[in-house]
Order: C-alpha cells, then structure tokens, then sequence
C-alpha cells in the first residue's frame, strides 16, 4: 500500500502530529469513487432483478383467468402445473432420503478421511450441467426404452436436487450441538438411535428448508424436461409417469421458439405462475431456515 | 444402581429403557451397523452416477470421437445432412459468451459482494442479499423468454449500433443483424445468471476477513478503499478465483436461455451481434430432432467435451479453495 510505503521513506517522526499529505485529497476521492460504484453495481444488479420480474408480472397479468389456469391445450395451462409437480414431486422424493443420508455420512460417519472425497463427489455433481445429467438419463433410459417419460426427467431432477439437499442438511447437522450426541452416548443410548431420535429431529428444520430448496431449483429446470420429456400435448392431466407428463418449462421453451404473439402471452402467463412458486418456496424456506437457525443455536 | 431414583424425568424414563439386556444389545449392533451401510451406500451411490455418467456420455459420443478424432475442435463444418460434423463454431461460441459474462460479471459481483460485506448497513445488507439472491432463483428458461423479447429488440436498435459505431474496428463489433438474437444477448443473460453465484460467494468470503486486520488497516490511515485493496481483497484472492471458476461453470453449461437467446447457428464467427451457438445449447436445440446416429454421437461428444471441461473447473475451483486457503488463512 503506497501510503505506508511513503511514510518509511520519510523521515519519520513519532513526536510530530499526523499531518495530512498532499495526496489525501485525491486519496478520499478515489475511495469514494470506488465505493460509489461498489454501491452502483448492487443497484444495477436489484434493478435488473426488477424490470424482469415486472416484465413478467405485466405481461402475464394479463394472461391470467380461472379458465387460464384450470382448463388444458389450446385455452389453458392446466396439465402443465399439475405435470410439473407430479415430476417434481417424484424427484423430490428419491432425491431427499439420499440427500440426507449422504449429509448424515459426512457428518456423523466419515471422519477426517473421507471428508474431502465425498464432499468434492458433492460439489462436481453440483457443478454438473443441467444438460448432461439429461443425456445421461436420455441415453441410460430413453434411448433403452424408446419411450420419453416423466419418471426420466424425475430421476435427472433427483440428480440435480441431491448435492443441494445433502449441503443444506450438512449445514444444519454441523450446527447440533455436540453436547447433545455425547449426552446421548452417555446414556447408553446406541449410536444409531442417537442419530434418528435426537441429532435428526433437531436438524428437521433444516431439511426441509433444503428439500424446499432444490424443489424450487428443479420446478425451473427446463433441459431435462426438454430432452427427456417433452412431447405431450396438454390437453389433458397425465398421471401416469410412465408416459409423457406435460409440464411448464418446456411448454415455456416451445412457445418462446414460436413466433406467434398469441404464444407468447400464454408464456408470460405460465412464467408469472412459476415465478411466484419459486419465490414464494425461496422466502418460505428462508423464515423456515432463520426460525429453526434461531432454535439450535439459542 | 440398587437405589432406583424416582421416576418421571424424560432422561430416567430413556435411562432406564436402556439397561443392556442382551436382545436389546444385538438389537443395538445390527442397527449401528444398517445405519452405516445406509449412509456409506448413498454416498458410494453419489460417486457411482458421476462415474456412469461420464462413462454413458463418452461411449456414446465413440463413433464420432472415431469418425472425427480431435479434428472435430477445429473443424467448423456442422452439416447434418451431410454427416459433416466439426465443433469449432459452439465451441468458440462458448468461449466468447462464457468470457463475456465472467469479464463483466465477475467485476460487478465482487463490488456487490464488497458492498453486502463492508459497505452497507445491516439493515440495508438484509434487503438486498435476498433480492440478489433471487436473481439465481429466476429459472433460466425465462430469464431466456425475457431476453428474447425484451432484452433483444432493445440490443438490436440502440446499443449494437452504437457500439459497431463507436468500436467497430474491433472485430467483435460487427455490424447489428434485424433481430436481437446474437452472441452479444447471450453474453448478457449469462452475466446476469452468473452475478448472484459469485456475489453471494463473494459476500461470504469478504465477511469471513477479520474485523482485526481492517481495523488495524484503517487505524494506520487508510480510506475504505485503502483497506480493502490492501487487506481483504489479497486475503480472499483465491476465494474469489473459486468462486469465478464457479460461475464460469455455470456460463459454460448453462443450455436452455443461450438456446432461446442466441439464434442457433453453428458457423464459427468472431462477430458478437451476429446469431451463434454454443455447445450447451447446440444440444439443447438438435438434441430432439437428430437426423442420424453420427448427427446424435456428435451431440454426445461436444456433452463429453462439456463434462471434461465442467469437471476441470470444479475441480480447479476445489484445488484452488484448499491449496491457498480461504479467509480464514488470515488469521493464522
């Protein structure tokens, strides 16, 4: 830092008051220029989330009606919702006792040693793209079966949701008190019980602000529904996960590829139905993670 | 343990219920030893997709990585119809959309992250970290729809023009096509997919710097800047290239809004307002409709190029985390 530097070249004299320099005027500017560009850049950024979310409040307002939601292909977007959590909601429930017991390995089993390995397994599957994982099930699944099904793209999202359950439980997990697993052992209780009466209902919380988490992350993902899910027509609820489900993001993704103005209404109106899904999930989730947060750490 | 102590505590009541009897004892073991076989398995279970997944892409990618070796990277001739596959077009498309959104995303998330951490009050912190995060909440498929309509045409009549105007000596510079799908729009959405992933990373390293050194900082004389220049930014360095690297996987992988955004083409060209492809959203976009075997093996193949170079970065971005330490080196 030059102005440290500066001072050792002069001849320093602890005795005499701190005198400013000639340069600490521009020495100021320059700090507050940075700062004011610091402060530029979190506007620009809360701006943009700002005249998304309005652009598609404005434009799927209008698209919006009880028959919009409720009725299927070509009036409504119905089967879409009611498809998209059927997939999700799958997905969730093989991702989440996976998620969770690879976060109870980590924190209560593996030790100093497999630590890294597992948690670098984590991070790579989480950094993976979305568009991979799907032509991994593609060619594992579809192209085996030659038949596109819902119960595909909810193993590819069960992939996408793993790593990020297992993280938000590992987080809680770290956060129960240890005192709490020696006053078990303590006891006598086994280590086993310990984990499923006591260190796992006090990290409850935590997991299913996590599950929330990656529920709202896979409501979004639109590549494997895309590859591995993509040609029903919606006219009408599908059940069967066995068969093609129709769902949002890819119903979003082919409008948005047709240039027809009537299309894209239909698509405002379907993107304003997930956003606020999601957002709603992200907000609850985050009460849910502060209140069970103040709980164990009080 | 003769004297029985009276009960109804919760602790006696459990205490009490543990007395070893030997059913209970093998109970106990059985139980110690399925829990952690549970756990060991779903964790074996995590390494083992990864494995498949690497070992699926690229058998499947074989007859092309046979047919074209590793000419495909500097062959730019994707031609269905023929069978004449080369990736140098998405590939290069990748390069620039992925540099575009890391050279302007990084700088602005590290301000914002700066700001979060030092800068702003708390009261003001706690508003606008959540709204930065929902900005990754937004999926990309209508981050992708939003640049389409509205991001495009406000590209395509003012600011293209003006930057071809102005900067238009520099290849990248082309001149504006009549729609706004074009690399330059994908750069963008990119960028905005990018910012909140490093900037709350960034948010959290920034805050991990002890309050001790900055205050000693300042205490010598120096202004905010000084201070941040001086002691947080070279503490949290390599966090912040991991956290770069971070989003730059995402940029790299990131299919559904490029494919929507960028107008699909596959001739590689520098120019950033004309329409190009990237190797994410080239799959995305052919991927359903392949006309032939090799057309799908090529597909596999730039997936395969895809992970390796997914993998590299998360792996880089984990040797770099670990090796030069995090914040907390600080304080050793």
């Amino acid at each position: 830092m030059s102005v440290f530097r500066r001072r050792a070249q002069e001849d320093f004299d602890p005795t005499q008051p701190l005198v400013a320099t000639g340069n600490l005027g521009r020495r100021h500017v320059v700090s507050r220029v940075i700062q004011s560009i610091a402060v530029a850049a979190a506007v620009a950024a809360v701006a943009v989330l700002v005249i998304v979310i309005w652009a598609v409040v404005s434009h799927g307002a209008k698209a919006i009606t009880w028959d919009f939601v409720t009725s299927g292909y070509p009036t409504g977007v119905g089967p879409y919702l009611v498809g998209t959590a059927e997939v999700v909601a799958i997905a969730t429930l093989m991702a989440m006792p996976i998620g969770v017991l690879i976060a109870l390995f980590l924190s209560e089993y593996a030790g100093r040693r497999w630590t890294r390995p597992v948690q670098l397994v984590l991070d790579v599957m989480n950094g993976l793209p979305s568009i991979i994982i799907a032509v991994f099930i593609y060619i594992l699944i579809v192209a085996a079966t030659k038949q596109q099904s819902g119960l595909a793209a909810a193993i590819a999202l069960a992939i996408i949701e793993v790593p990020l359950i297992a993280r938000g439980t590992q987080e809680v997990l770290r956060l129960v008190p240890e005192a709490q697993r020696e006053a078990a052992a303590a006891l006598g209780v086994a280590r086993w019980r310990g984990i499923l009466t006591i260190i796992l209902p006090a990290a409850a919380g935590g997991i299913v602000t996590a599950t929330l988490l990656s529920v709202a992350r896979a409501a979004g993902e639109t590549a494997p529904m895309l590859l591995l899910n993509s040609l029903a027509k919606g006219d009408a609820v599908q059940l069967n996960p066995l068969k093609e489900v129709p769902n949002v993001p890819v119903r979003i993704f082919q409008l948005s590829e047709e240039a027809n103005p009537e299309g894209f209404t239909e698509a405002w109106g379907l993107s304003l139905i997930l956003i606020a899904i999601i957002l709603a999930l992200g907000l609850g989730s985050r009460a849910l993670l502060n209140r069970s947060k103040r709980k164990l750490t009080r | 343990m003769s004297a029985t102590p009276p009960a109804g505590t919760a602790s006696l009541q459990l205490a009490r219920s543990n007395r070893q009897s030997p059913a209970r004892k093998r109970v106990d073991r059985f139980g110690d030893l399925a829990l952690f076989v549970i756990c060991a398995a779903a964790a074996l279970l995590a390494l083992l997709v990864i494995v498949l997944i690497a070992k699926e892409v690229i058998e499947g990618a074989q007859p092309a990585i046979s047919r074209f070796g590793l000419e495909f990277i500097t062959n730019s001739e994707w031609a269905p119809p023929l069978e004449q596959f080369g990736g140098k077009g998405v590939i290069l498309g990748t390069l620039i959309t992925s540099a575009m959104a890391l050279f302007i995303g990084g700088p602005v998330a590290i301000s914002i992250g700066i700001f979060l951490a030092l800068l702003a009050p708390v009261s003001v912190r706690n508003v606008i970290s959540p709204l930065v995060e929902m900005l990754a909440a937004i999926p990309s498929v209508i981050l992708g729809f939003w640049g389409l309509l509205i991001l495009g045409p406000v590209l395509v009549n003012t600011i293209e023009p003006f930057l071809h105007d102005t900067l238009g000596f520099i290849p990248l510079f082309g001149a504006p096509q009549t729609t706004g799908n074009s690399v330059f729009n994908a750069g963008l959405i990119l960028t905005i997919m990018v910012i909140p992933i490093i900037a709350s990373v960034s948010r959290d390293l920034f805050m991990a710097v002890p309050r001790d050194l900055q205050d000693g900082a300042a205490a010598l004389g120096s202004t905010r800047w000084e201070v941040i220049r001086g002691v947080v930014l070279p503490t949290t360095l390599s966090g912040m290239t991991a956290a770069c690297l971070l989003g730059l996987g995402r940029a790299l992988g990131e299919a559904i809004a490029v494919a929507q955004v960028i107008g699909g083409a596959t001739e590689s060209h520098l120019s950033l307002f004309k329409p190009g492809g990237t190797m994410a959203s080239l799959i995305a976009l052919q991927f359903p409709s392949a006309v032939s075997k090799l057309h799908t093996a090529s597909l596999y193949y730039l997936a395969a190029l895809l992970l390796v170079i997914g993998i590299a970065s998360n792996l880089l971005a984990s040797w770099v985390g670990q090796r030069f330490g995090g914040a907390a080196g600080a304080t050793r």
